[in-house]
């Protein structure tokens, strides 16, 4: 019983973890505006005021990643060894981004600072498209079995068998794409609303409301088709026996049950979308209202936390396998063990330590807005 | 799958390359953060804008450093998943632990504060900006800490057992995970970063000597980081002498294999310098050395501070020689017994399998006995024969000797160069000579440093997971196509990055080299 509280814990931080990524993307969506961004002057306010932030977005997205193994080392095993192309290619694009920043300016970089805003512009498309793809995965499910007593096979020890296409069938499927372009034009409605927080310019201003309204625009239409498509699905209902065999049987609607029956999953989606949508009208429609990003990223946040919860709470299968059901991924069958989840439960005491100082130094850092002045006279920039 | 053996020597040869490179960024990260430290203290205290001229000056290259060592350092994480689920399955529930605590405990401090370090001028107290340069350092030193119980781990598997219902191994102590192994590994690594950090700055300080310029400023640094170097080297040096006692009595193959040693004796020499016969095999009359030079009671000594001691080599181990925790020789049970020992551990696990599936719980009990009793030996089950089981010696061997002669030199020049820089004679201003034994000697650190690593980790060959897990069988089922692909494109994409980098520090270098940094302090 203590291992099953212990899972939920673990799939609820799991689930914040990737609500805080998510919303931390809003750097890649800054990144995807750099090869439009019009004058060279608001190309390097876009940059340095991403630029100040991307260490945040890669460590959560490592510490998401360290996480997920440490509480359920099969989704580690069975996703990363099998849809291993969709997750090579985020991490290319994460290798490119992490130097991009540093050496785009610097003297001697070879390449010049094009390539280095390709690259970044890269990172920004593609990054937050495959991640979409990869949550998406969570409710569409992927082809893959997985059998424990392969390890016995010396000429064949795999446990996880996954389909040759390797994660591009994962990538060129519709209905994962979905999620993808939805994520991106998040990325960049929240990258807006950052910026009009950060950056004290002005013309800049107005056009990045413009861009909080194409891209929020967007954005919602991608999201609520992906929404419509969850609530309509038939998903399995996974029990998983004591001996974490699973038995999954089909059922119509699964996620739209988890979303009504789980109650606090339903109601946190929807103050999660409340607040994007008063973040950004208010942001559109206000004025002079800068603070439009905290509240669309709380709501981000949440938003995707109910997501998480849909898929992994309320004997569900969080990663469905489409030819073998028994083979699909639960938060109990997957997890780690419960001595392993106990203690790293007393190590996540210091989690609220570790948003506090980093909330802290955003502040300190932050309560100065970015200048295209203070650009000219600093000693350290983009 | 395709042909396996493809699979696994191009997945190892992947997970190599990223782990080569990032190594190449970590310890200068580990030393160099510690050196800028100091300099902005000194800075703090007797607030001298030549050291914050120098401060500002090494918190550069750091930066073009700290990038792409993130770079790298991502790809290693997920790797363990991408081409080694196996692994990640079977040890997941102790190995994914520290890597998990890693990231929250030790990766966002460094994240946060390295931004407070590198922007934070101006933006917040001098005093908030030392403690944040601190923290960085702080950072990358925690982090460094996690990583490395999780490779000891690797070759000194400890807290954990097996449970049969889940074909997998469960933490059963935390506690045990930070094994003497480990303890000295995280010393031996991280100082080793020192050292490393303190040739790098020595070596950069003698340009500014070479040029005739800023030279006060690379006589500061000269001793900030020479001293900080040294006492690295000293205690790098003495972790290692830790670590070899460690290694005698938990891999007495990988020490074998560090030697070229096939017939161990008592008062055993240590080859100083020599070459492995490529045909010399552990049941073969050859020769171990095409020549060598041996240091009389060398090799006991540094396996068990002995003048006299046994040390097994690997034909003596293979029979059943080894050394056990308390560091006498005992003959335990050979490798072909290891072997049939190991297979009955898979066949107990097989028809523990089935008797579950059939609910049959006196036949599970029976082969849970029966796993128990072979489970020590689980790993050798893979192999049929005992040639499997030895680390490549050639390699091995090379780098252990590559490492060990390079830190000896670098204990010179660390001497020397402390001398020359206290020393009224002003030789590092007046011979050119002596700059550019300093300059030149910089790649070589790099070279001692990976050297380090391979012998560590071609040494753990064939394991994974010592005497549980072979690399074999470790991997993920992909084809060897997309290894190899994939292969190539992280050595390109690496490749193309460090040569960027490696231009924008001679960039910066130069850059600063023709400016007074005593005046002018802004990047």
């Amino acid at each position: 019983m203590a291992w099953e509280y212990l899972q939920n814990y673990w799939w609820c931080l799991i689930s914040v973890l990737g609500g805080l990524l998510v919303f931390l993307l809003f750097v890649q969506g800054g990144q995807s505006m750099l090869l439009t961004a019009g004058s060279d002057q608001r190309k390097e306010l876009i940059v340095n005021s991403m630029g100040r932030k991307w260490e945040i977005t890669f460590t959560t997205l490592v510490v998401f990643g360290g996480a997920f193994f440490a509480s359920f080392p099969l989704f580690y095993s069975t996703s990363f060894g099998g849809a291993y192309w969709l997750w090579l290619l985020i991490l290319f694009s994460f290798i490119v981004q992490a130097v991009s920043y540093e050496y785009r300016r610097k003297p001697g970089n070879i390449y010049g600072t094009k390539t280095y805003d390709t690259f970044l512009f890269i990172n920004g498309c593609v990054g937050c498209i495959l991640l979409g793809v990869a949550v998406s995965m969570f409710f569409f499910g992927a082809e893959f079995t997985v059998t424990r007593g392969n390890l016995l096979d010396s000429r064949s020890p795999v446990i996880s068998q996954w389909s040759h296409s390797h994660g591009f069938e994962a990538i060129f499927n519709w209905k994962n794409l979905i999620l993808g372009v939805a994520v991106l034009f998040l990325a960049r409605m929240q990258a807006a609303l950052y910026m009009m927080n950060n950056i004290d310019d002005p013309d800049f201003f107005e056009t990045l409301k413009n861009k909080a309204l194409v891209n929020g625009g967007i954005f919602v239409i991608f999201f609520l088709w992906f929404l419509a498509m969850i609530c309509t699905i038939t998903g399995y209902d996974a029990t998983t026996n004591e001996d974490l065999t699973v038995t999954a049987t089909e059922e119509p609607y699964k996620y739209f049950h988890n979303l009504t029956h789980l109650w606090w999953t339903g109601m946190t989606l929807v103050i999660g979308v409340v607040l994007v949508l008063f973040g950004l009208l208010k942001s559109i429609f206000s004025k002079h209202f800068t603070k439009g990003i905290w509240f669309t990223g709380v709501g981000t946040t949440l938003a995707v936390i109910a997501l998480f919860w849909a898929a992994g709470y309320g004997n569900t299968a969080f990663y469905p396998s489409l030819i073998d059901p028994a083979s699909s991924l639960t938060i109990r069958n997957a997890s780690s063990s419960e001595f392993t989840l106990k203690a790293m439960s007393y190590v996540s005491i210091v989690i609220p330590f570790v948003l506090g100082y980093i909330a802290y130094v955003w502040w300190s850092m932050d309560h100065k807005k970015l200048t295209t002045e203070e650009l000219e006279t600093t000693t350290h920039k983009y | 799958m395709d042909d396996l053996m493809t699979v696994v020597d191009w997945s190892r040869l992947q997970f190599a390359l990223t782990a080569i490179y990032h190594w190449l960024f970590v310890p200068l990260t580990l030393g160099l953060s510690l050196m800028v430290a100091v300099m902005e203290s000194i800075y703090f205290k007797t607030k001298s804008e030549k050291w914050l001229a120098a401060t500002k000056f090494w918190m550069t290259l750091f930066g073009i450093n700290f990038a792409i060592g993130i770079a790298t350092g991502i790809i290693l994480e997920f790797e363990f998943g991408t081409n080694w689920s196996n692994y990640s399955w079977f040890v997941g529930d102790i190995f994914g632990a520290p890597l998990a605590i890693e990231g929250l405990v030790a990766f966002f401090i460094e994240a946060t504060f390295v931004a407070v370090m590198f922007f934070g001028w101006g933006k917040v107290s001098e005093k908030f900006h030392l403690v944040s340069t601190w923290m960085t350092w702080f950072g990358a030193s925690v982090s460094a800490l996690w990583i490395l119980v999780a490779n000891a781990w690797m070759q000194y598997p400890v807290g954990m057992e097996f449970d049969p219902g889940q074909m997998r191994n469960v933490m059963n102590n935390f506690w045990e995970l930070f094994s003497g192994i480990a303890v000295n590994k995280y010393l031996h690594a991280v100082f080793s970063g020192w050292a490393l950090s303190g040739v790098f700055v020595i070596g950069v300080s003698a340009w500014f000597f070479y040029k005739k310029r800023n030279i006060p400023f690379a006589e500061r640094s000269i001793k900030v980081g020479g001293w900080i170097g040294l006492i690295g080297l000293l205690l790098t040096m003495w972790t290692g002498d830790g670590s070899a006692v460690e290694v005698t009595k938990h891999q007495p193959m990988k020490l074998a294999a560090m030697e070229g040693l096939y017939h161990g004796h008592e008062s055993a020499g240590l080859v100083a310098a020599g070459i492995v016969n490529p045909n010399k095999t552990w049941n073969n009359d050859e020769d171990e050395y095409l020549f060598d030079i041996t240091v009389p009671y060398g090799l006991s000594i540094l396996a068990k501070h002995d003048l006299h001691a046994y040390v097994p080599g690997i034909a003596d181990i293979i029979q059943g020689y080894t050394i056990d925790e308390n560091g006498d020789t005992v003959n335990t049970v050979s490798y072909e017994e290891r072997i049939r020992q190991g297979k009955l551990a898979h066949e107990a696990l097989r028809a523990y399998d089935i008797a579950r599936a059939n609910r049959d719980e006196a036949a599970m009990l029976a082969a849970e006995k029966d796993l128990r009793l072979y489970y020590p030996y689980f790993g050798y089950g893979y192999f049929d024969s005992v040639e499997e089981a030895i680390p490549p010696v050639g390699l091995t061997f090379t780098m252990f000797r590559i490492m060990v002669f390079l830190g000896t030199y670098f204990l010179l020049y660390y001497v020397a160069a402390l001398f020359f820089v206290y020393s009224r004679g002003e030789w590092l201003k007046r011979k050119k000579w002596l700059q550019w034994i300093a300059m030149l000697s910089v790649p070589f650190m790099w070279l001692c440093s990976e050297a380090g690593w391979a012998v560590a980790e071609v040494g753990r060959q064939p394991w994974t997971v010592q005497d549980l897990l072979p690399t074999k069988a470790a991997i993920s089922q992909i084809q060897a196509g997309s290894v190899i692909l994939t292969f190539w494109l992280f050595a390109l994409i690496f490749t193309v990055l460090l040569i960027a980098e490696v231009s924008i520090m001679i960039k910066q270098v130069n850059k600063r080299s023709l400016t007074n940094l005593e005046i002018d302090n802004a990047h």
